[in-house]
């Protein structure tokens, strides 16, 4: 009797060692991929650079960072920058929640063009966006007619600017996942005499907890990492580390300050993300996702439709605004004039019309895109299996932090890491999708691991005592639920290569510009028909990102059901 | 539930098909409206480049006409490719980054505020050009050593608005001495000398003009006279100054701004229909004269290409030919500059300069003395 006991408990023992085993192979196998490409274009060349200087004649200087941080300068920047992203993103979650559940919730005519709309500010190249924003802060701005008040070069500017692009941030995360949460859970509670706000309090609020706080971490990293932003509306008196960092590497060529400042940077942003995986791991409930047309309504009440006037309203004001003056100012005084010299080939300032710099952002942004699926996808299946190590939620933190290391830091990083065959990829075109997938794979990984962890692992169980490999239960139980996060997420991911700048204006060859280079560069020469056109092209890279947008939200509204 | 799922899944199939006509839509549109990156540009192993193709690596302001381009490479036998890299500093620091294992074999685009950088840290190799002799004396530098070729000159200047100064019948400023005067008080906006090279190169011009000491006291004085500064040029002209075409749609209200002496007959060229005459001056005795230079990079992989493409940016070719593509003056005595360059921006009569080792030896100081005096 004993013996077959022990016999049993063996067995079973052996099974789930087994088990676990091939769990953890399967594991390893989805991350190879990601990791690899990490490896690679990200920590190597950021490592190459940081190498060059911090260490000299061979031996690493590390007090150097203690010398910095000593500076009382380098702290006013860090306590600066801190400050800012804070503000900026408490403000930014006061103003686009009720977008997030208006957008949501609530069902009407123009939602989907207004979903896509909100979006773009977000992928604009901050060197249209800077301009545009002066429209309504600066001089003869909106806010200087209305009540004679003028932001530009004040603090008010950088944070109105940061929620102006961060918008989409908070109402594509929260959004996507309150959308498809049951509204039948709060009338449940409802039904069992909870007020309305104790329902909300104790049903909503828990299973959006960790969609909100992606969100927030992302605007606060957006924001922490500023660099337009700062430089454009804060004029030279505001500071933030990003901005140091590219002074000290690419105007003053102090490589040794930049790298100690990188690091600092690096230590910042790894302490906010391991915080974010705690709290994300703290909150983390299987939720009954349903379908989005089940919960859309069509606002009833005053209350609602005041709620939907608000938001329209703050949209109108706050993103519209800024990007209609834009489309204005590339009209003014020449009709169709300016959109007509983009097809010509002037020869010299372009070596091809500018407007063929649509096609080639659009080809690196496919590009891109399907290399941030297929590595966010890899990463994050790998990132939402239950039996997660602790090596595995190290690297949930190292995906996000592309977003926080300025790209100058990578663009020069690629120079010197890239350049030894069979990688030297310095005059390739692929280093541009690579370095704008590096940017999106984070959008993948936060998009889609709140909606896989938010699957209830009973139902991949049930299907595992039904006979399904552990493939065709991820196929046929997770899939279907997160598929629609993927498209939110591919779209992510494409609008961010459309508008990324930072890191490809360091490795964008003269020949295939892409828009927001073309724009950086009609703007760097004077003349009304440069200024005209960088308007021109503006606006076209506003409408394309749009449609782009709008064609996701197309796709997800089948007539079977919205994914 | 099940039937939701059921319709799910159906959808699920439908979806997927989307998503793939989509990206092979999406691809074949761009992959008609543009080949360059699909196909034909080689990726990795073209870095080199055969022996037949020579890289020229310069900044992002790099213009040239495609006609004169081809006629080198057919007469010489070599390919041209480009390699743009960012503005002026990050290309310079850029290639220092990389000179062990170069991108390209020339370096166009290194200024007078840079040259010492680029030569302390052995960025070139020595190479006579054939035209030597025929380079303006005044733009030579390097002491004969020829790691350095001059190509162009510009001249960074207080640009005025023309109408701003005749409708309140003002004469505009004409010297630095002008600006610190009250009736031009709150007009001047520069950028900031840190992060612009305009802005250092207005920095320089001062301290040319002052000296080492004086030119502090120029800035109190500027900066009591209420001179704003911004962060780049795109913004200080098309923003913040009245007489460019951006800042006229943007109200701007600053009919002063540190920027180029060959601005304004890009005002001219630049807009449809051309004025007769610009809407904007240059105030003469406010310039700083910046000399751009070429070298070949020290271990360029064509050595001989880089060379033939050193002597073609002399060329009196590509001299005349650069004008009206990058707005910079000629370095060849015998070169002509078209007619509508010559007469709306003619080149400074007496501009401020400074020796690129003094440049050198003082910059940084200078930068961080003037951001605490100006910025602070």
């Amino acid at each position: 009797m004993d013996l077959t006991r022990t016999e049993v408990g063996h067995r079973a023992a052996a099974r789930r060692a087994a088990a676990r085993w091939r769990g953890n192979a399967v594991r390893l196998g989805l991350m190879v991929v990601p990791v690899a490409f990490f490896a690679v274009f990200f920590a190597h060349p950021i490592a190459a650079i940081v190498a060059r200087g911090l260490r000299t004649d061979g031996v690493w200087q590390f007090g150097r960072i203690g010398e910095a941080l000593a500076q009382s300068d380098v702290r006013q920047v860090l306590w600066f920058t801190t400050w800012q992203a804070l503000v900026s993103t408490a403000l930014t979650l006061l103003i686009a929640l009720p977008g997030a559940y208006v957008l949501a919730r609530f069902d009407f005519p123009g939602r989907q063009v207004l979903r896509a709309v909100v979006t773009v500010p977000f992928v604009l190249p901050t060197v249209v966006v800077g301009s545009a924003f002066m429209a309504l802060v600066g001089r003869g701005g909106l806010l200087d007619e209305l009540w004679g008040l003028r932001l530009d070069t004040t603090v008010w500017a950088i944070l109105l600017a940061h929620v102006f692009f961060n918008y989409a941030v908070v109402v594509r995360t929260v959004g996507g996942l309150w959308g498809q949460l049951d509204p039948r859970q709060e009338e449940a509670a409802r039904m069992l005499g909870a007020s309305r706000f104790a329902a909300w309090r104790s049903v909503t609020l828990p299973a959006l907890a960790p969609a909100v706080a992606a969100a927030a971490l992302m605007v606060f990293l957006f924001t922490f990492t500023s660099f337009g932003v700062v430089q454009i509306l804060g004029g030279p008196t505001f500071s933030t580390l990003e901005v140091e960092i590219y002074r000290q590497t690419a105007e003053i060529f102090d490589l040794s300050t930049a790298a100690v400042l990188t690091m600092i940077q690096f230590a910042a942003v790894g302490t906010i993300l391991a915080l974010h995986a705690w709290t994300v791991r703290r909150r983390e409930t299987a939720l009954r996702l349903v379908d989005t047309s089940v919960t859309a309504r069509r606002p009833r009440g005053a209350g609602q439709w005041a709620l939907l006037g608000g938001v329209v309203a703050t949209v109108a004001v706050l993103l519209l605004l800024p990007l209609a003056v834009l489309v204005q100012r590339s009209f003014a005084g020449a009709g169709l004039g300016y959109y007509r010299r983009l097809t010509e080939d002037d020869g010299g300032v372009f070596l091809v019309a500018p407007i063929e710099a649509v096609g080639n952002s659009l080809q690196y942004a496919v590009v891109a895109t399907a290399i941030a699926v297929v590595i966010g996808s890899l990463a994050s299946v790998a990132l939402t299996r239950r039996d997660a190590g602790r090596l595995v939620r190290g690297f949930d933190a190292l995906l996000m932090l592309p977003l926080g290391v300025s790209a100058v830091t990578v663009g020069f990083g690629f120079l010197i890491a890239l350049d030894e065959p069979p990688l030297d990829l310095r005059a390739s075109w692929i280093l541009v999708p690579l370095a704008q997938a590096l940017v999106g794979v984070p959008f993948v990984v936060r998009t889609m691991l709140p909606v896989l962890r938010a699957v209830d692992a009973r139902l991949r169980e049930a299907a595992a005592v039904l006979g399904a490999s552990p493939w065709r239960a991820w196929r046929e139980v997770d899939l279907p639920m997160v598929r629609r996060a993927l498209l939110v997420a591919a779209g992510f991911a494409f609008a961010v290569s459309l508008g990324e700048f930072g890191a490809t204006v360091f490795i964008a060859r003269p020949e295939n510009p892409t828009l927001p280079v073309a724009v950086a560069r009609l703007l760097g020469r004077p003349g009304e028909l440069n200024y005209g056109q960088a308007m021109a092209l503006s606006t076209i890279l506003m409408i394309v990102c749009a449609v782009a947008l709008l064609v996701l939200e197309r796709l997800r509204t089948d007539r079977t059901g919205e994914f | 539930m099940s039937t939701t799922e059921q319709g799910t899944r159906k959808a699920a199939g439908k979806v997927t098909r989307q998503v793939t006509v989509l990206a092979v839509g999406l691809g074949l549109i761009t992959l008609s409206a543009c080949g360059s990156s699909g196909g034909d540009d080689a990726g990795p192993g073209s870095t080199s480049g055969g022996p037949k193709t020579v890289t020229l690596v310069s900044h992002n302001s790099w213009a040239a006409s495609e006609d004169v381009i081809a006629a080198f490479e057919k007469q010489s036998g070599y390919q041209v490719k480009v390699l743009e890299d960012g503005d002026t500093g990050s290309a310079v620091n850029k290639a220092i980054l990389t000179k062990d294992n170069p991108q390209g074999d020339v370096f166009f685009g290194v200024d007078n505020t840079l040259l010492s950088r680029a030569l302390d840290n052995g960025l070139f190799q020595p190479y006579e050009v054939k035209d030597a002799d025929r380079i303006l004396p005044e733009v030579r530098a390097d002491g004969g050593k020829h790691r350095v070729t001059p190509v162009d000159t510009g001249d960074i200047c207080v640009n005025y608005d023309k109408a701003w100064f005749s409708e309140r019948k003002l004469t505009p400023p004409e010297t630095l001495d002008d600006l610190v005067e009250p009736e031009y008080k709150n007009l001047l906006v520069t950028e900031n000398a840190s992060t612009s090279s305009p802005g250092l190169g207005f920095l320089l011009g001062t301290a040319a003009r002052y000296g080492d000491e004086g030119w502090q006291d120029y800035w109190k004085k500027l900066k009591a006279n209420g001179v704003k500064v911004v962060d780049g040029w795109e913004q200080a002209y098309n923003e913040e100054f009245s007489g460019s075409a951006g800042g006229r749609k943007a109200k701007a209200d600053r009919p002063l701004v540190v920027s180029y002496a060959s601005s304004p007959p890009a005002e001219v060229i630049y807009a449809d229909p051309r004025p007769k005459t610009a809407p904007t001056g240059v105030a003469e005795g406010t310039c700083f004269r910046q000399v751009e230079y070429a070298g070949l990079l020290s271990n360029a992989k064509n050595p001989e290409g880089g060379k033939a493409l050193l002597d073609f940016l002399v060329s009196k070719e590509f001299q005349e030919d650069m004008p009206l593509n990058m707005f910079v003056h000629p370095v060849r005595e015998d070169a002509q500059v078209p007619e509508e360059f010559a007469r709306f921006g003619p080149r400074a009569k007496d501009p401020q300069t400074m020796d690129p080792a003094k440049i050198a030896e003082h910059r940084d100081q200078w930068v961080k003395s003037w951001t605490s005096l100006v910025l602070k």
